[in-house]
């Protein structure tokens, strides 16, 4: 009987620490709403670029209708919301500063506590992507539109993966920290391919044919443009996505543990 | 009246070596920002020439001419990371910390000191690229050049140079009140995004508020047009104005905010 008690609890704890974790995380975001909404706002550009697409010719020169445009923005502009990811800045703050030292005393990968910290950030973001939602559909209702049941569960499970990786291929660039102050930097630069790549300021078929078949080498249009497209409706080949998703989580996710590793033998924090 | 600017001036320069040194430490950001701006050139080009498929244009800007206006976001963009970034984030920090007493006390303009006491030299990379951008235009299309739309060029741009300081630093100023504004600024900065293109682009509703809300058109649009010598004597007239009315109240609510300052400990 203890012997179980003992299996049972190895198998519940993960789920304990993470709902922990979780709960700590949400209630200190929402002392932050209002820097939140903030936040939320800055992400308006796919909603400026769905400006300039309806008006376009080349859009029209392309053969993407105006509703077609306007559910795909609309569609990036709430993806792009539910996958923002900051772990780059914040773990150089709490590396600069000697914060790291306590997360790594603790008898579980810091990985996590960022992680958790942007799913609860997501969960506080819900109610103002509705109210933005809302707006919109009132200011333009031609483009309301409801993805089915199927559709929808699709576009939740690819919002989350496209974060999991965005958030763990931001996570390896932050294990440069360990060897260079200023990591940040890095960040404006891989920024730069997210958006001209991503299909977050354009759809992916307004690119020349040789310039997509690049971008779909990358990452990048799996983290926006692939979840946007299911939740607009269009059609996408679903099993390619994920696995292009699976394959490139992987990849960084063992990049990022080697690089852990090597990282805690250089570290030095702050005042060792 | 003389003497004092000129004695403004020497402080200025005395402030941004200082700044510039102590920036320079950073030499691994310096590649880094390089990188960055090259990258992004590149990818606002692309995006740009996918709106010029073969047979369509932007609201009526050709490519070259659209070029302009790409040039003027970058050039102010830079001037955005050199000047304004660095300055005005530090209010925030002032307030936070209490620290603005100190520069309130000092026998300087107060506003000047917090506008212009640091330069950071990462914006250069992308005023050079924006002005190389402004002249590559000018050079490949067959306009020629006056000097009159020249100098009225240069009026507007520093117009849109005013407006863009202006709003950042009504921003800063609410710091007074709400501590963290930080994120404000970052709302202010994806905005002006916008202005990358024509602002004759935008659809009707957009393009309103892009004239009479937030003034972007006046940021790069007006700028252009008064290069390319097709800006009407409004549009000049009300950039002028615009500018100067942005400037005042962006006076005055500083000091209107500062009466509203209770230090950090009181």
């Amino acid at each position: 009987m203890i012997y179980f008690k003992k299996v049972l609890k190895k198998i519940i704890s993960p789920y304990r620490i993470a709902g922990s974790l979780f709960s700590s995380q949400y209630a200190l975001m929402l002392e932050y709403r209002a820097e939140i909404v903030l936040w939320a706002i800055s992400g308006v550009l796919p909603l400026i670029m769905l400006g300039l697409w309806t008006g376009a010719e080349a859009r029209v020169l392309a053969g993407i209708t105006k509703e077609d445009i306007t559910r795909y923005f609309i569609s990036a502009f709430i993806v792009r919301q539910f996958t923002a990811v900051w772990v780059m800045v914040s773990f150089e703050e709490d590396h600069i500063e000697g914060k790291l030292s306590p997360f790594i005393l603790q008898p579980i990968y810091p990985f996590w506590r960022y992680f958790f910290s942007h799913v609860a950030e997501q969960f506080t973001r819900i109610p103002f992507v509705l109210v933005i939602m809302i707006f919109l559909f009132i200011g333009f209702p031609q483009t309301f539109f409801i993805p089915s049941n199927k559709e929808l569960i699709a576009a939740i499970i690819a919002i989350f993966s496209a974060f999991c990786v965005r958030f763990i291929l931001h996570w390896t660039f932050a294990m440069v920290n360990f060897w260079t102050e200023r990591a940040s930097a890095i960040e404006r630069v891989l920024m730069i391919p997210y958006l001209f790549l991503s299909g977050l300021v354009a759809p992916i078929e307004t690119f020349p044919e040789s310039v997509r078949a690049f971008a779909l080498l990358t990452p990048y249009p799996y983290l926006l443009s692939f979840p946007a497209k299911i939740l607009s409706g269009a059609n996408v080949n679903l099993l390619q996505g994920f696995l292009c998703l699976f394959l490139w989580g992987s990849l960084f996710m063992f990049i990022s543990f080697y690089a852990w590793r090597n990282g805690l033998k250089q570290y030095s924090s702050m005042g060792a | 009246m003389f003497k004092t600017l000129l004695s403004t001036l020497n402080i200025i320069r005395s402030f941004w070596s200082t700044g510039l040194a102590s920036e320079l430490e950073y030499k691994f950001n310096f590649y880094f920002e390089i990188i960055a701006v090259i990258g992004n050139l590149i990818g606002s080009l692309f995006v740009l020439s996918l709106f010029y498929s073969p047979g369509a244009t932007l609201g009526g800007w050709t490519w070259s001419n659209a070029l302009i206006v790409l040039g003027i976001h970058t050039f102010l963009d830079g001037i955005t990371i050199s000047i304004l970034q660095p300055n005005l984030s530090r209010i925030v920090r002032h307030v936070q910390l209490g620290t603005l007493d100190f520069v309130l006390l000092k026998p300087i303009d107060a506003q000047l000191w917090v506008s212009l006491r640091m330069f950071s030299p990462w914006g250069i990379p992308s005023m050079i690229t924006g002005f190389l951008l402004i002249i590559y235009s000018l050079i490949s299309s067959t306009y020629a050049l006056r000097v009159s739309t020249l100098i009225v060029g240069i009026l507007m741009l520093t117009c849109s140079f005013l407006i863009l300081y202006s709003l950042w630093f009504l921003i800063a100023s609410t710091s007074i009140w709400f501590v963290k504004v930080w994120n404000a600024t970052e709302v202010l900065r994806s905005l002006l995004v916008a202005g990358r293109y024509p602002v004759s682009a935008y659809s009707a509703p957009l393009r309103t508020i892009f004239t009479f809300v937030l003034p972007v058109a006046f940021l790069t649009t007006v700028p252009a047009e008064a290069i390319l010598g097709t800006s009407t004597g409004i549009m000049i007239l009300s950039s002028v104005s615009i500018s100067i009315v942005f400037f005042v109240i962006s006076r005055y609510f500083w000091r209107y905010a500062l009466r509203f300052y209770t230090s950090a400990s009181s």
